[in-house]
């Protein structure tokens, strides 16, 4: 049995002991094998005692007959002769004495102590030099693709944490009593025990771990803004780097999708109630994945051809592999999820139409219009939304042009206006188009840029430039009304705003003209107006979003529910799934009700009045239009 | 899968026809709103106006005039074969009321958009007078079909081969001048055609709706490839049009923002000619 104690530095970690009085190691070679050799007393004599150097590897041999649970009298160093034997503490198996040695454990001196019993097998470190230790491994980078190479091709950057990293990474967690980063994610992920599973090589149960509150870690490890969220309050980032827990999220994901160990989830029978899911985005798949697992039938109606929404028209290749969304899906395919494409609801259905034919809606239609900054020469030719900018390239495949057939735009100076997720991924998928020059430019300082650091890390690597502290006044054309140039201003920043970030303010007679080729305006989105203009009594705020009562998401009509963008405005896609999480509770909740038994639009009341007995759920569905 | 359950070739092949079945599109489907078609995993989104549907039969029908590659591809489609994707019915349907006199004004494969409106005009119980266009007499389409459902019929085309010789213009502006009692223009068919009826109409302060044409991709307000100076103002054409105010629109940005891809048209198709 192996304490758990030293379960981090168990992986192929050998031993290098030195005794605690002349510091002389104990390590010997002896036919190619690392040992530990030591004197052991034994009734009054001393014989040699050979250990083997491999903590996980229990084997001794000595010059007299061990037996199992026989006690050393003592033990010495082979060098100086003295006892090595230590009053300060017992075994924790046994209790009885126990040796100390000295090991080094990433470049720092630990004592360490070995029961003296045999066959007790028990070792271990004080709690407190558990921690320096841990403190000392420093924080596991993720290979990468090459800085080089990789703006050449559409490959995603990061290769994942290796198994022998992840452990590494793993080991460094403290698994604190009252874990701060659990209160850090949006969805509440057990975060210390996934961690501590990872750590025990437990990862099949880690994967199950976080499925019990994420279902989609491939994609949440790679596109969480982690250093905002779970990772900014570790406890180990307060003194040196938080553990990597983005990292290890994803190596779990993709560690169960290579070795295909994925096990299909308990799904409760089917309660003939149907649920209308409006878009597949991050918060619809949540909802259908949560929902069809307590026995919903699930319809999700996606407006483009690919479902997926943000992850698949957004998120460029390089940074979330299109591969791990269709994974995910099919997998919500195969639990028997039917996905309609192509169903633009608001034109097709109205949500009238579908609360007809289903118990509940979920609109989860995201933030999809692109904000313009609404200056001179916005309309020219080659100013792109960066919504159009990445839809042509990730899920038209631009790129691909003329393979693909929907042309790509491109250009020697690209210039990226926007500072956030989605800027660098426009100026990153414009770097490898083959732009020579990709600027950022963003009105702020670099400290307030908005992107994830590991974007901004990648970007600055690739090459791309940064104008910070300048703001666009006007896009300059030539006379075929095709983009030239832009103008802009400098910027200073002044006292802080509302958000805690400071102000900027322009700076009079600076203008300058950065010339371009092509201009991508990545300023954020806005709700698409498609639902409110079709559904007149569905209640918006004044930012064009739903309305929502925030504990249930449910919206101002009564059965639908809403959550994602469309209700908070462009946000991350863990908020989203958030939200999809607790409208598929609010949901279940309202439809298990016994009241609900009726049709959704009859009040219970009333239907209790009219028929005694409410009329079964099953035999209304039969004879409801298909939609 | 969409099937295509006719195909008919016009205007010397140029134009061609399809009816599409698309049962759901069709029962909700309503003149100027248009769908977005994809033919094939590598292919390209591209918007077609809804030219007519039939509920009952459950198909749409689409006319669209061989300019690129995916319409190419699209042209040697037959009967039976299947559409992969195709996304609608998206857009504003045309505003359309009982105003009394209406003047249709319709030019090249825009005569196909148009009799799907002057139709439901005529059946709000307008008068409809149809003065639809082309460039010579073989590249004229739906005579008959506009015949039926106008009052009156004026047929123009650029040589003279067919009724009158000159452009739409000529005899719009003779209605506009011998009548008093139009109240409004639609006007559809090539951006040149669409501009100078505009032009025109200004003059005689009538309101004029004229529906455009935009690059797209998404359809549905996303991407914002669609945008237009409609009266200073951008608007995306796929959720605020396609129709719109002819007086306001920016015709000659229009122009050029449809000419940026014209490369990339020709290599696209160039590709698929050599393999």
């Amino acid at each position: 049995m192996v304490d758990y104690d030293v379960k981090y530095l168990k992986f192929k970690t050998y031993l290098n002991t030195y005794c605690p009085h002349c510091r002389n190691s104990f390590n010997r070679k002896e036919k190619e094998m690392d040992k530990l050799k030591f004197i052991g007393v034994y009734k009054g004599e001393d014989f040699e005692l050979t250990i083997s150097a491999y903590l996980d590897v229990f084997e001794a041999q000595a010059s007299i007959p061990l037996k199992e649970g026989m006690i050393l009298e003592d033990c010495k160093c082979p060098h100086c002769k003295q006892s090595l034997v230590t009053s300060e503490k017992k075994c924790g198996e046994c209790g009885s004495a126990v040796g100390e040695v000295i090991i080094s454990a990433f470049s720092k001196l630990i004592p360490f102590f070995t029961c003296l019993k045999y066959g007790c097998e028990w070792h271990g470190l004080t709690k407190a030099d558990e921690r320096r230790i841990k403190l000392k491994i420093p924080r596991q980078e993720m290979p990468e693709q090459d800085q080089v190479l990789r703006i050449h091709n559409f490959n995603e950057v990061p290769y994942g944490l290796t198994t022998e990293l992840a452990l590494l990474e793993a080991g460094r967690c403290l698994q604190c009593k009252q874990p701060k980063c659990v209160e850090g994610c949006p969805v509440n992920i057990d975060i210390p025990e996934f961690i501590r599973l990872i750590a025990e090589e437990k990862i099949e149960d880690a994967v199950m771990k976080v499925k019990e509150t994420n279902l989609f870690p491939a994609i949440c490890g790679r596109v969480c803004p982690q250093e905002n969220q779970c990772e900014e309050l570790c406890i180990l980032g307060k003194r040196d780097y938080p553990v990597a827990i983005g990292h290890l999220e994803r190596f779990i994901a993709d560690y169960e999708r290579r070795m295909d160990f994925r096990k299909l989830p308990r799904i409760e029978a089917k309660n003939n109630k149907r649920i209308a899911v409006v878009g597949s985005g991050p918060a619809g798949l949540t909802v259908a994945a949560d929902l069809i697992q307590l026995g919903y039938s699930i319809t999700i109606y996606e407006a483009l051809h690919e479902p997926g929404g943000v992850l698949v028209y957004g998120i460029p290749e390089f940074r979330l592999p299109k591969s791990i969304v269709h994974y995910e899906i099919e997998f919500l395919k195969s639990l028997g999820c039917r996905i309609e494409t192509n169903h633009v609801i608001g034109y097709i259905y109205s949500i009238a139409e579908l609360l007809e034919n289903y118990d509940a809606v979920f609109l989860g239609v995201g933030a999809g219009l692109p904000r313009f900054m609404n200056i001179t020469g916005e309309n020219l030719c080659n100013v792109f939304s960066a919504n159009e900018y990445l839809t042509r390239m990730n899920l038209m495949k631009a790129y691909k042009f003329p393979e693909y057939d929907t042309p790509m735009p491109e250009g020697n100076d690209i210039v990226v206006i926007g500072g956030g997720n989605v800027a660098m991924d426009c100026a990153r998928n414009a770097k490898r188009t083959g732009a020579i020059n990709v600027t950022v430019v963003y009105r702020r300082s670099r400290k307030e840029l908005p992107a994830r650091n590991e974007e901004i890390r990648h970007a600055e690597e690739e090459g791309i430039h940064f104008k910070l502290l300048t703001n666009p006044v006007r896009f300059v054309g030539d006379d075929r009304n095709w983009l030239k140039g832009i103008e802009c201003v400098l910027m200073e920043l002044g006292e802080p705003d509302d958000s805690g970030r400071r102000r900027p303010i322009p700076i009079e007679n600076s203008n300058i003209t950065i010339p371009c080729d092509i201009a991508i305006v990545a300023i954020g989105n806005r709700p698409n107006p498609i639902l409110f203009n079709t559904t007149p009594n569905l209640q918006g705020n004044k930012w064009g979003c739903i309305e929502v009562n925030q504990e249930t998401m449910e919206t101002s009509i009564e059965y639908v529910y809403a959550g994602g963008d469309i209700v908070t405005g462009a946000a991350t896609v863990i908020s989203a799934m958030g939200q999809g999480r607790i409208a598929a509770n609010a949901m279940h909740k309202k439809l298990s009700r016994p009241a609900s038994k009726t049709k959704p639009k009859q009040k219970p009341e009333k239907a209790v009045a009219t028929t005694p007995k409410p009329k079964p759920k099953a035999k209304s569905t039969s004879t409801r239009k298909k939609i | 899968m969409h099937q295509i359950i006719r195909k008919q070739e016009m205007a010397k092949g140029t134009i061609v026809r399809f009816d599409v079945r698309a049962p759901e599109i069709a029962k909700k489907a309503k003149p100027g709103q248009f769908v977005i078609v994809r033919l094939t995993e590598t292919g390209e989104r591209i918007p077609l106006t809804i030219a007519d549907k039939d509920s009952f039969e459950g198909y749409i029908t689409l006319i669209f005039q061989v300019v690129g590659k995916t319409t190419a591809i699209m042209r040697t489609l037959n009967e039976g074969d299947a559409i992969k994707d195709l996304v609608g019915p998206l857009g504003k349907p045309a505003d359309i009321q009982k105003v009394g006199t209406v003047i249709m004004v319709g030019g090249g494969t825009g005569v196909a958009i148009l009799h799907h409106i002057a139709k439901a005009f005529k059946e709000a119980g307008n008068t409809v007078i149809s003065i639809i266009g082309a460039r010579e007499k073989d590249l004229l389409i739906l005579e008959n079909e506009m015949r039926i459902i106008s009052d009156e019929l004026v047929i123009t085309t650029d040589d003279g081969s067919y009724g009158q010789l000159g452009f739409v213009t000529e005899p719009l502006q003779r209605y506009l001048d011998e009548r008093y009692d139009i109240k409004e223009v639609y006007a559809i068919g090539p951006i040149p055609m669409m501009k100078f009826v505009c032009r025109l109409t200004k003059k005689y302060n009538v309101p004029t709706m004229v529906s455009l044409n935009p690059i797209m991709i998404d359809g549905t307000g996303m991407c914002g490839g669609c945008r237009v100076t409609v009266g200073n103002e951008t608007k995306f054409c796929c959720v605020d049009g396609p129709d719109f105010n002819g007086h306001e629109v920016d015709f000659d940005e229009l122009t050029k923002r449809n000419s940026m891809y014209l490369k990339e048209e020709k290599d696209a198709l160039l590709f698929s000619i050599r393999g």
